[in-house]
């Protein structure tokens, strides 16, 4: 398949027949639809089991996060052909998206710093903001009249 | 000699690439801008992305998506925690998928599924705009009763603020704002719930007739959200949304130039190829939105 209007485009490596690349679809197309359940799956679980904020939500959440990520590169692999392009290509494009890893634990720690430091010198914005506090009352509540009993 | 001769060959094989007369990158020139475009507005979401995840970080309380999103159209006031944006998500599922389709069919010269799968895109991309307008709507103007400087109010949620906070139990707090609210603010609360009274007949009715229509303590009613919620969410599902819109009007402009025999005549439907590049992003994009802000 060698176009005239393209001539700098020299190689072409393997030919895909039409069986194949249907399979290939269909196959993607299956994979993204069973990760997007299965994300949902999780995000409803947490809500339905009513999760307090602990280590095992976070690490349902670390799941839906890798279930995105491989979604994103069955996407950038398959649908936009970034699997089938020469080494050199895709290293152009993987290599600069490594600056996410600074980029994001960096910036999300720095907000995490910033809460603790907040909770730690201001007593209004950690008594305003803090998740518990219409629990606690709402025992106390409960409490007084058990008492006066 | 012979020697000579073939490590100049293999040196040549090696900066075969570089060497001039071909794409080192064995892609057409457009298409590789593409990419790098791609990949500068993959930083620009990222960006705003990881923005949003830094504010989060710093509050002790951020609201709940299966709280926020739990709306469906036709379906009244039923709790359907993530059901509409799994629809919208899959809707660009598919749409991504006759894209694959279309750019397929370019590659085999096949003008009629060109079009034909281009067609599906478009109305993909217009139903995922639709649905996403419906949202937008249903949260500006979908008003919960809120608890603030000791009153009740009715709220939607907007950049200056959002009913998505800390639920509120204690019940002599609720009863006393309750009867610290104005009699506007009423109407509205009790006009939130109850829609078998007009606006109009509610303000005429007195203030205890409207404090009588509500009952605090079965209403969950929350104080206000993270004021940085509204601005986060409408900025970049808006940004998101502005971008599947450009996508729809590339994909319709492709249409046309097809329809044309443009590319017919131009020997190939590399074009496509690179619209197609466009729209895969914007679902790529999706995914990350999606995961941000209705997931975790």
């Amino acid at each position: 398949m060698q176009h005239p209007a393209f001539e700098e485009v020299t190689f072409h490596p393997k030919h895909e027949d039409e069986k194949t690349f249907k399979q290939k679809v269909i196959k993607t197309t299956i994979i993204l639809s069973i990760i997007t359940v299965i994300e949902l799956g999780l995000g409803l679980l947490m809500h339905f089991l009513h999760m307090p904020d602990d280590f095992k939500r976070l690490m349902i959440k670390g799941i839906v996060v890798i279930l995105s990520l491989a979604k994103a590169f069955y996407i950038v692999a398959v649908f936009m052909h970034l699997g089938d392009e020469i080494r050199n290509m895709i290293m152009t494009i993987v290599v600069p998206l490594m600056l996410f890893i600074w980029f994001i634990i960096g910036f999300i720690a720095d907000g995490n710093s910033y809460k603790n430091l907040r909770n730690k010198y201001d007593k209004h914005f950690k008594e305003s903001t803090n998740p518990h506090k219409y629990e606690q009352k709402a025992n106390t509540h409960q409490i007084k009249p058990g008492g006066k009993n | 000699m012979s020697t000579q001769t073939t490590t100049d060959s293999l040196k040549g094989h090696k900066t075969n690439w570089w060497s001039g007369g071909k794409s080192p990158f064995n892609l057409e020139y457009g298409k590789v801008m593409m990419w790098y475009f791609l990949m500068s507005d993959a930083f620009t979401f990222g960006a705003f992305l990881i923005s949003y995840g830094s504010i989060r970080f710093s509050q002790n309380f951020w609201p709940d998506p299966n709280v926020v999103f739990n709306a469906f159209p036709g379906a009244g006031h039923a709790d359907l925690p993530l059901a509409f944006v799994s629809v919208m998500t899959f809707i660009l599922i598919i749409s991504s998928v006759t894209m694959v389709l279309a750019v397929h069919a370019g590659h085999n010269h096949d003008k009629k599924g060109v079009i034909k799968w281009l067609m599906w895109t478009i109305v993909g991309g217009l139903a995922f705009l639709s649905c996403q307008a419906w949202e937008w709507h249903h949260l500006i103007t979908g008003e919960h009763v809120v608890f603030a400087n000791g009153k009740l109010e009715a709220i939607g949620q907007t950049m200056g603020g959002n009913p998505w906070g800390q639920l509120v139990h204690d019940n002599a707090l609720l009863t006393n704002a309750l009867n610290a609210t104005p009699h506007d603010a009423l109407v509205k609360i009790v006009h939130s719930h109850d829609h078998s009274h007009s606006l109009e007949e509610l303000a005429k009715m007195t203030d205890t007739q409207l404090r009588g229509m509500v009952n605090v303590t079965d209403m969950h009613i929350r104080e206000k959200g993270p004021i940085a919620f509204g601005g986060y969410f409408y900025g970049i599902t808006g940004f998101h949304g502005f971008h599947v819109f450009s996508g729809v009007v590339i994909n319709i402009i492709m249409l046309l130039m097809t329809q044309k025999d443009v590319f017919e005549k131009r020997g190939h439907y590399l074009m496509i190829e690179k619209a197609g590049l466009y729209w895969h992003f914007v679902d790529l994009v999706w995914v990350f939105v999606f995961l941000c802000f209705y997931l975790i």
